[in-house]
Parts: structure tokens; sequence; C-alpha cells
């Protein structure tokens, strides 16, 4: 839409060649002009320029719908009303039927609290048939920190669906509609996305996953230093072909520890702790951090802002939650979950009622005695 | 001598041009009333906004901060971090503006320009079923007469939000140009909501470039608002500067874009709360009042101890 040429939109020719000897060619250079700069440029009156940029500005316009026709769309076109089922009764209640199409959902947590075994079990479900709610479809999985195990996700598949796996020929099938990639580096990621969005289009893959985003870009976002994004444009294009194709993407995320720095406020909130004098602040700051390990997600404020849903995974007390962060529909629900030989599975459907700014914030309370123990029971590559 | 050689900043420049005001011999003629072109006297202008009517956020804390709910004929900034409920606040005042004015809407229909594909319509749907409960709930039987209608079903209220999708900011400024054109063509539209306006302007962007597109877009979204008595409403995102001695939050697109806006809510964490925010307008005085975000959609806060705090 917006490289479209101005040779190509039914202007006078006149007015069509004076702006491309201006080097004007297209909607986008054009429009990213001001009246004034423009007359200034093809040297032309207030009312002309007006009306050339009206008519550029409604060739380029997108169409608009009812958000009525949008719906009756979703509904009539798409399997599973548009949603990808977890398996997981609870969070798909909460998120209306599972992983939603179209958008970006996000696993954060620490290490080892389960976000790549999530991920298994998602791209299992998506390639089996429909019949066993799946999408019967390809999946692409990108592997950024080789984490990736054939192994593990036969042995959910066979856990979870021993009538399908246990027939002669399927675990092939079935693995064979995973695609893995592992891409060395952010360079190679995004070339590798360009080819992603023809398959995508060509809607036999119905699942990207990326394991893990932050992985990618470790080292390289410093903090509040740096005022471009390195994933900028990776947001960009993940949103829009996730829409454009209908799909889901699950992308998986890291923590990192909330520095006193990040006790982020505006500037017309009290700061925290007591401002007597200026020297305590700090002490005020830092005493809090003893109480809670901060962690916050990697990827910064933008990326927290691109994604549609955030799932936030951690430990309290020893136990592991699965929370919804941010979703457009969900109550702030949190499911307790545990890793099984079949994936993963919640404890209670009910979910806990989590109040306020906690449903945001990421735990990790007693994990490294979890992690110990799960290394001894699964395979691990 | 053209307007262009003046010593003055390129913003004002562009608002002499677009006024016609192309040479320095135009100018030379009139008296600063005269090029004030379109004032009015203060005493028309109050009588113009006791008039004025609002649209609820179905929060009546919300909307008494604001003097009876968002305004029309002026643009408003709504920012705040992820997840606080600015979408959602979007949708309530799309599903709000049709109700009849007597029940805090303008009968109107709503253009919602998403950005960045945050417009679930499940949670459209369900916002509206709410809305179309509680007016047949509340709605007493000579209301409906004098309405003339059977209540509002939620596939109307779906009906009436013209729902854009805009993938890159070349398409969000010819959107914004072409509005004038559509709403012309749709007089009944009263409200424009855009989620976010900050999206496509974040990434990789000419500072420059961005400060005039932007300021640009301010004074054409003002023209709307004026022009047809809507309200526009701007969702923005934030971001973190270094201010004080320490990182801050503040909304995005910079310190000039900050003006650009007649009024400005942020809506932030308290505690266990989410509470708006008045940080800028001309009439109303700085406040901040709590709300909650249920299944319903936006609603007043039920707990107890909250405090609507006057700054």
């Amino acid at each position: 839409m917006a490289n479209q040429l101005i040779s190509e939109m039914g202007l006078p020719k006149s007015i069509a060649n004076v702006f491309a000897a201006r080097n004007i060619r297209t909607a986008k250079d054009a429009l990213s002009l001001t009246e004034f700069d423009l007359m200034e440029l093809v040297d032309m009156g207030l009312t002309e320029v007006t009306s050339v940029l009206v008519h550029i500005s409604e060739r380029v316009s997108p169409p608009h719908q009812t958000a009525r026709s949008l719906l009756q769309q979703r509904i009539q076109n798409e399997q599973l009303a548009g949603h990808l089922p977890t398996g997981l009764k609870g969070l798909d209640e909460a998120l209306f039927g599972g992983i939603p199409f179209g958008v970006i959902t996000e696993l954060v947590g620490p290490a080892g609290i389960g976000k790549t075994q999530f991920c298994l079990k998602l791209s299992l479900l998506a390639s089996l048939p429909t019949r066993h709610g799946g999408l019967d479809a390809q999946v692409i999985y990108i592997d950024v920190e080789s984490k990736f195990s054939s192994k593990r996700l036969i042995e959910i598949g066979a856990q979870s669906f021993p009538e399908i796996f246990h027939m002669s020929g399927m675990a092939q099938e079935m693995a064979g509609r995973i695609l893995v990639l592992r891409p060395a580096s952010l360079a190679e990621f995004t070339e590798s996305l360009q080819q992603i969005k023809i398959l995508l289009l060509e809607r036999r893959v119905k699942l990207l996953v990326i394991d893990s985003m932050a992985a990618l870009t470790s080292g390289e976002l410093e903090h509040g230093a740096s005022k471009i994004n390195p994933l900028g444009w990776h947001i960009s294009f993940l949103k829009s072909v996730a829409e454009l194709s209908r799909i889901p993407i699950v992308v998986t995320n890291q923590v990192k520890s909330q520095s006193s720095d990040e006790a982020w406020r505006y500037n017309f909130q009290e700061p925290l702790g007591v401002l007597c004098a200026v020297g305590t602040r700090r002490q005020d700051l830092e005493d809090t951090s003893k109480y809670d390990s901060h962690l916050i997600a990697a990827l910064g404020i933008h990326w927290a802002h691109a994604v549609t849903i955030r799932l936030i995974l951690e430990t309290i007390s020893g136990e592991r939650f699965i929370k919804v962060a941010k979703s457009p529909m969900s109550p702030a629900l949190a499911f307790p979950f545990s890793i099984t030989s079949s994936g993963i599975s919640l404890l209670n459907d009910d979910g806990i009622e989590v109040v306020g700014q906690e449903i945001s914030t990421i735990h990790c309370h007693g994990h490294s005695e979890i992690i110990h123990s799960d290394t001894l029971q699964f395979h691990r590559q | 001598m053209e307007v262009g050689r003046l010593p003055i900043s390129a913003a004002l420049k562009g608002k002499l041009v677009s006024a016609g005001y192309t040479s320095l011999s135009l100018l030379s003629s009139l008296s600063p009333s005269h090029l004030a072109r379109g004032a009015q006297t203060a005493w028309d202008m109050l009588h113009e906004e006791e008039l004025l009517t609002r649209i609820t956020t179905s929060s009546v804390d919300i909307d008494n901060i604001l003097g009876g709910g968002i305004s029309c004929r002026d643009v408003t900034e709504i920012g705040g971090v992820p997840g606080i409920g600015k979408t959602q606040l979007g949708i309530q005042l799309a599903v709000n503006v049709q109700l009849p004015i007597h029940c805090g809407g303008l009968g109107g229909k709503a253009i919602y320009i998403d950005t960045e594909g945050s417009f679930m319509v499940e949670r459209v749907l369900q916002i509206a079923e709410a809305c179309s409960n509680d007016m047949s709930a509340t709605n007493t039987v000579s209301q409906d007469v004098h309405a003339g209608k059977v209540g509002m079903q939620p596939r109307d209220f779906l009906e009436n939000i013209l729902y854009f999708r805009v993938c890159s900011y070349t398409e969000q400024i010819a959107l914004i140009n072409y509005l004038d054109k559509f709403i012309s063509e749709h007089r009944d539209v009263k409200i424009v909501i855009i989620d976010s306006i900050t999206f496509h302007f974040r990434q990789d962007f000419d500072m420059a470039l961005r400060t005039r597109l932007l300021g640009g877009m301010a004074l054409k979204l003002m023209k709307l608002a004026k022009k047809f008595c809507l309200a526009v409403v701007l969702l923005n995102q934030v971001t973190t500067k270094y201010a004080e001695g320490s990182f801050q939050l503040t909304l995005a697109l910079g310190d000039s874009w900050s003006h650009a806006c007649t009024n400005r809510i942020i809506l932030y964490w308290n505690g266990n709360e989410r509470y708006a925010y008045i940080d800028k307008s001309p009439s109303l005085r700085s406040a901040s009042a709590p709300y909650a975000v249920t299944a319903k959609g936006i609603r007043n806060s039920v707990s107890n101890c909250k405090r609507i705090k006057l700054m």
C-alpha cells in the first residue's frame, strides 16, 4: 500500500511527472512530506498540493469493515473460531478457546520453568488432525538456543495421544510436520523470516514458534542507552504476518533482574520509599528488592506493548504457576501447573484470581529446587 | 517575500500557509484579531461549551473528573503501560458513543483505527453484550417510547463500529487525510479512536521527520474534531526517559508531541488499583480516579479504600 506508485494513481500526467522529477515516486514519499514541504518542492500552490495529497491518501487508505462483519468472518472462516486449544482446560477457558490466531502470544518466565515444554506441546497440537483438536498443519519452530528435543516431542505425543501415536507411521508424520530452524545470529533470523512469510501465506504452516526471542538479541540491547531497538522491525513484521496469515505466533522471552533504576513511575507519582533526604532514597529502593526477587521480562517495554497475550510462568514457594498477565479479554487468573511426561498439566482448572499489579510481576521463589528434581526425570538434550 | 523564507518555526509556517497566507504582503495589512480568524468571544465559547456533549466511560468516577466524560470537539490522548486498559477503554468508548444521549452517549457511530492488531472482536462482542444488558435492565417504558426503538442488541453495536486496520505510517497518514471526506459521507460518526497513535512511529525514524509528521497529524485531527463536532481519542504507549537522576515513565513520541494534544490522560497502577490521571487539560483540574477492567468492560472500581485524589 505504502509503496504504490504515484504514476499509477490516476493523477494528471503533468503532476505525476513533476513529482517524479523531484524523486517523489511512491505514496510513502509523498505522504512523508508536509503540504508546505511539497509546495516548495514541486512549486505548486496550496490548493493544488492539498488536492493531490487527498487524492493519494484516498488511494492508499486501507478499506474499512464493520466490527460485525469482522466477527462473522472469524466465525465462518476459521478453524475452531480462531483459537488453538492448548488442552489445558482452565487456560483455554480463560483465553476463550485457546491461543488466538492472528496475534503474538508471549511466554515469559525464568529458565527451566517450562516454556520450551509448552512450545513442544503446542507444536504437537497444531500438527494433529482436526478430529483430535489440532490444526492438521505444519509448524515452524525457530529454535535459537538448541533446546528442541524431538525425543521429548515424541514422548509427549505418545503419552498424550496414545491412540494416534501407536499407529504405525503416525509419529513420523506428526514429527515430520514440524520444521525446526536454528538461526545462528539475528541476521540469519531476519533473513529466514522473509522466507517464512511466503510459507505462511501459502497456508500450509499454521503455527510459528520462536524459542526464544530474547536469545536473539542477548548482549545487543543495552539498558536505556540505545534508542533504536534492534527488534523494532521484527516486531512489526511478526505482527503483520500473524494478521495477514491469521495464524498464532508463540514467542518465548527470558527474564532479567530489575535494577533499582527500573522502578518505573511517572513524574506525578510519589517516589518509592520516604523522601527525607537525597541519600536515603536509593537505600529504600534497594531495601524493597530484598523481599522479592524483582524480575522483569526481557526485551523492554516496546516489546511488552507489542505482544497481545502475555503468559507468565513463575514459581512461588516451589510451585509453578502460569498466569494470564496481559490479554484483551481474559480475567487475571493464575493456574498452578506441573510438568509431566505428557507435557504440561494444570493442577487446578478454576484458577486463582490475582488482584492488581501482581498479575504482571514475575516470581522466582524456590525455583532452584524444582529445576534440580526435574532434570533427573526428563530427557534433556 | 514568501512565508517560507520568514525566520519563524516550520510549524508556524505550516499554519500560516494552510490558512492561505503564503506571502508577507498578504500578512502585512492584517491586524492581530483578523489573523486569529474564526475567533469568537469568550462568552460565545462558554455558551458553546455548555452545550458540549460528552461520552461516558462507564466509570462514574472517571466521568466525574472529566466533567462528564470524553468531550467532543477535542483531541484526548490516553496513555499507559501495557495491560493497563487502554484498548479496553477505547473499545468501551466505541460502544458507549452509540448509546442515546440520556444514557451518556451521542447516538452516533465509531471509527476505530487499529494500528497494532489489538482489536479483539470477541472482546468487543462481550462489552457490547454487557452494555445491551445494562440498558435493557434500566430502561423504563417511557424512555423506550421516547427513543422510538427497541433496546440495542449486541450485533447493532458491532454494526456501528467502523474498523480500519493500518499497517504502516504511510497508511496512517493517508487515512487521517482521508477521514475528512469519509466523515462527510458518514455524518453519524461521533468518535474517532486511534489505537495506538504510536506504534508505527516508534522504530527507526528520523526524529525531525517524525516531529513534523506527528504535528501535521495532530492538526488535522483537531480540525476534524472541531469541524464535525466529534471526539478524537488517541491511545499512546509509554517509554522511559532519564530525568531528575533516574528513569521515569513517560508517554511515547517525545516532548513536542506532548504539546500537540489538548487533553492528556495517563492510566497507571497505584498499588493494586488502576487509576486514571488528568495530566493535561485546559479546563479540568488535575485529578485521579480509580477504575476497574471487568468482564463487562470498564467500570467503577469497587474497592473500599478507593480515593479520588485532587492534585
